[in-house]
């Protein structure tokens, strides 16, 4: 009988997360050029971080986890996931977003930066 | 909601005994690539620099085009005939195939998506008062999704196979699930291309 272990569901939660900030990134963009609340945008972004904040929770209780791998993996991820997140922000900072829409967008693209490499070192270390 | 990881034993598999000293050796990441990789995103970064139209279509639609037709054959020819395959011809195709993949794809679609905003920035087709901004936003909305899609199961089902496959003693098990993660999820993202094609063609027909 082969052994089986319970994990939490990073993957799905994390694809909510980003989701959601995907959401909120498609309300600012289709109001362009005018001002928009950031209402919102605001709260999709508090929502995404919420599910970011309770993936990196659950998974830090997962007992017997190979951090290992995990970190073996997510560490050059994470390199390559704040080049890309770099790139949009100087698109962003390029095209004169300022105030409160780029700072929703900039932390946006941090969850982005960190959910993405977690779920794929999730992926890779949840089979060894 | 929990879900449970895959069998940590081996499974009986059409894997014959010895299979995996056979395997091919390869990078999870093809580091040849990197340089190349590197010079595009230069491109990129100065076309947006530069503001210059050429540039920006140039990238958009070759990089585009690149991704769209890829996402297609892919999720349409690869993935169906990967799914028909024997598991040790699979393993070979997806060990010369995906660490290329893994390069490609998030290059094409940064290139894609920074050039094709830019230069909606320029022309102002990303304005809410372009005459075509529900389709802008349909767009959006398309492209939205295909990244949730790739990036939360494509990709780390990809990374997950070339991990699992260079281990000394793969598991069968895994390397079927993840690849049948990845063989589904391509036909989604093929499926959302055409969407994609419909909706730029549009666009451009003014």
């Amino acid at each position: 009988m082969a052994e089986e272990r319970t994990l939490p569901p990073v993957t799905q939660v994390g694809m909510v997360s980003l989701a959601l900030i995907v959401a909120g990134g498609i309300y600012l963009a289709s109001h362009l050029p005018s001002e928009v609340p950031l209402a919102p945008a605001i709260i999709l972004l508090a929502l995404s971080a919420l599910l970011l904040a309770g993936n990196l929770l659950a998974l830090s209780r997962v007992e017997g986890f190979h951090w290992g791998r995990f970190f073996a993996v997510a560490k050059w991820a994470l390199l390559a996931y704040v080049v890309i997140a770099g790139l949009i922000e100087y698109a962003f900072v390029r095209n004169d977003v300022t105030g409160g829409t780029l700072v929703v967008l900039t932390l946006s693209l941090v969850i982005f930066a960190v959910h993405v490499p977690l779920m794929i070192g999730f992926t890779v270390a949840r089979y060894d | 909601m929990a879900d449970v990881a895959a069998p940590t034993v081996s499974v009986p598999s059409e894997v014959p005994p010895g299979a995996p000293s056979e395997r091919p050796d390869f990078q999870v990441v093809p580091l040849k690539g990197l340089p190349i990789v590197g010079v595009i995103l230069i491109l990129l970064v100065a076309a947006i620099a530069a503001g210059k139209l050429w540039p920006l279509i140039f990238l958009h639609v070759a990089f585009g085009a690149a991704w769209t037709i890829v996402d297609l054959f892919m999720g349409f020819v690869i993935g169906p005939i990967l799914g028909r395959m024997s598991v040790p011809a699979r393993i070979e195709l997806t060990t010369k195939l995906m660490p290329k993949m893994v390069l490609i794809m998030p290059t094409v679609v940064s290139v894609t998506l920074a050039a094709g905003w830019q230069l909606g920035v320029e022309m102002g087709t990303v304005d809410s008062s372009y005459y075509h901004h529900g389709l802008l936003v349909a767009s959006y909305i398309v492209v939205g999704v295909m990244a949730v899609i790739a990036l939360g199961l494509l990709e780390p089902a990809n990374i997950a196979v070339l991990t699992e496959l260079k281990k000394p003693s793969p598991n069968p098990a895994v390397i079927e699930k993840l690849m049948k993660r990845f063989i589904y999820t391509s036909g989604i993202i093929g499926a959302m291309q055409i969407a994609t094609l419909v909706i730029m063609t549009r666009i451009a027909a003014g």
